[in-house]
């Protein structure tokens, strides 16, 4: 399909099956597609593997998702934050699995598993903990450590404009991990602010090229997590 | 005795010293913490740009009260300003910068760092703690020259300057410098050269709160 737009984030998420691998933007807040998240819950998909750097904060987004019980497994780099209390608990408890993995690597894990790449050797994590069993081979006298691509069968992510061809432009620090989510994802899911009609971004302003996209619903005027969880909300309610 | 002191320079100053330090002309990443506030202390009449992992390259002062934008942060996710000629970037550029040797500075923050250069500073490894590791491995594999500033010691008065971490690593032999409230200390082939002490301080305190045999 050309045409990448759907009616609703509900219907955007429909198939995300129980065990799905989705990796979801965002770093903290910023960028965090906290609308398909919470139709995520509402469907109710369990035994997911989560892709995302952080871990959620307060009782709303990925970190409802996790007390939703849905999340098996997390792959990130950063899981605590100031408000971070979900996860914690459930790792403390030994009731969700953690993979930690440097913020780089995730990140080049996901370039590469979006661009065919199988692995790669990368310098971060040598000699430390976080290296513990893995491949490595000397490049011109330094040491290197083996790691792997990751695909995802979902992406989620947050954008400012779209258009039907799913061509992206994002908002300031709230691009991060999203672009390379969307190429890494077997069916990229996209919540833009606002969609345009095709033209309507420059071609030489598009940061994620439509090829990568195949769902986008547009969210105007999405929720904020630091808002939601200063004023103590919860989701589901 | 369970007295705490904290002597010498306080966080500002530290900032302020590391600040002082940095060449005209680099690009530096400022980690979380203590080295979030180098960003203030910029002297004038030098060029620096400050890099945030999490995708700027131009990050500017704390906004002023009702400016800030929740999707302009930084690496510690809190609200920052973009200067003028500032760019974004998604995370996998964000780190061909780091790890391709792109940046000439990074400032870390540090629970342990040895005589060697060896750096702890994402876990103490105690059960029950939550492992955070972020950035951190990246920045010390990938750029060039890496500075800690921290308190010399722990809360509790324990070393953080050691003969060897035993926390979990965070990169081996890869620390250039730590600024502490007491002290700027290089850490040289011969061993931890201390380059200049705070006010007061006296190079045999110095030593008292320092595990590895100072060099003067």
């Amino acid at each position: 399909m050309i045409n990448k737009l759907v009616g609703s984030d509900a219907e955007a998420v429909s198939d995300i099956f129980n065990g799905a691998i989705v990796m979801i933007g965002g770093f903290g807040e910023a960028g965090s597609p906290i609308e398909l998240i919470h139709r995520l819950i509402d469907l109710g998909s369990k035994n997911l593997t989560v892709v995302s750097n952080n871990t959620g904060s307060g009782n709303v987004g990925i970190a409802a998702l996790i007390a939703n019980r849905q999340v098996s497994k997390m792959i990130c780099s950063f899981p605590r934050s100031t408000n971070s209390v979900v996860f914690p608990e459930l790792y403390r408890a030994g009731e969700i699995e953690l993979e930690l993995v440097p913020q780089g690597t995730l990140a080049e894990r996901i370039r590469a598993g979006g661009a065919g790449i199988p692995a790669f050797y990368t310098p971060s994590s040598v000699n430390t903990p976080l290296a513990d069993g893995k491949e490595t081979r000397e490049f011109n006298g330094q040491t290197y450590v083996l790691e792997y691509g990751i695909k995802a069968d979902f992406s989620l992510v947050k954008c400012e404009t779209a258009d039907r061809y799913g061509n992206l432009t994002y908002h300031k620090t709230a691009r991060n991990f999203s672009p390379i989510m969307c190429t890494a994802g077997s069916t990229t899911i996209v919540q833009a602010k606002n969609i345009v009609e095709p033209g309507g971004i420059d071609p030489e302003s598009v940061i994620t090229p439509g090829i990568f996209v195949n769902r986008v619903v547009e969210i105007n005027d999405p929720l904020h997590e630091s808002i939601l969880v200063a004023s103590g909300e919860r989701y589901p309610q | 005795m369970n007295t705490i002191e904290r002597l010498g320079w306080s966080r500002n100053e530290m900032a302020q010293k590391a600040a002082m330090d940095i060449p005209d002309g680099s690009y530096v990443n400022l980690g979380i913490g203590m080295p979030e506030l180098i960003a203030d202390h910029v002297p004038a009449g030098i060029e620096v740009i400050y890099h945030t992992e999490n995708g700027l390259l131009g990050m500017g002062p704390v906004p002023e009260k009702g400016q800030e934008d929740i999707e302009l942060i930084n690496a510690g996710k809190k609200y920052v300003t973009a200067i003028e000629g500032a760019c974004f970037f998604h995370h996998a550029d964000s780190f061909t910068m780091i790890r391709g040797g792109h940046l000439d500075i990074s400032i870390l923050g540090a629970l342990q760092v040895c005589e060697k250069g060896d750096l702890a500073n994402w876990s103490t490894g105690k059960p029950g703690a939550i492992p955070a590791v972020g950035g951190a491995m990246d920045l010390v594999a990938g750029v060039k020259n890496v500075w800690v500033i921290t308190d010399h010691n722990t809360k509790d008065g324990k070393f953080k300057l050691v003969n060897n971490c035993s926390f979990p690593l965070t990169g081996k032999g890869v620390v250039d410098r730590v600024y502490t409230n007491l002290a700027i200390i290089e850490i040289t082939e011969a061993g931890l050269k201390v380059r200049e002490m705070a006010p007061g301080i006296t190079f045999e305190y110095l030593q008292e709160k320092t595990e590895p045999k100072l060099l003067q």
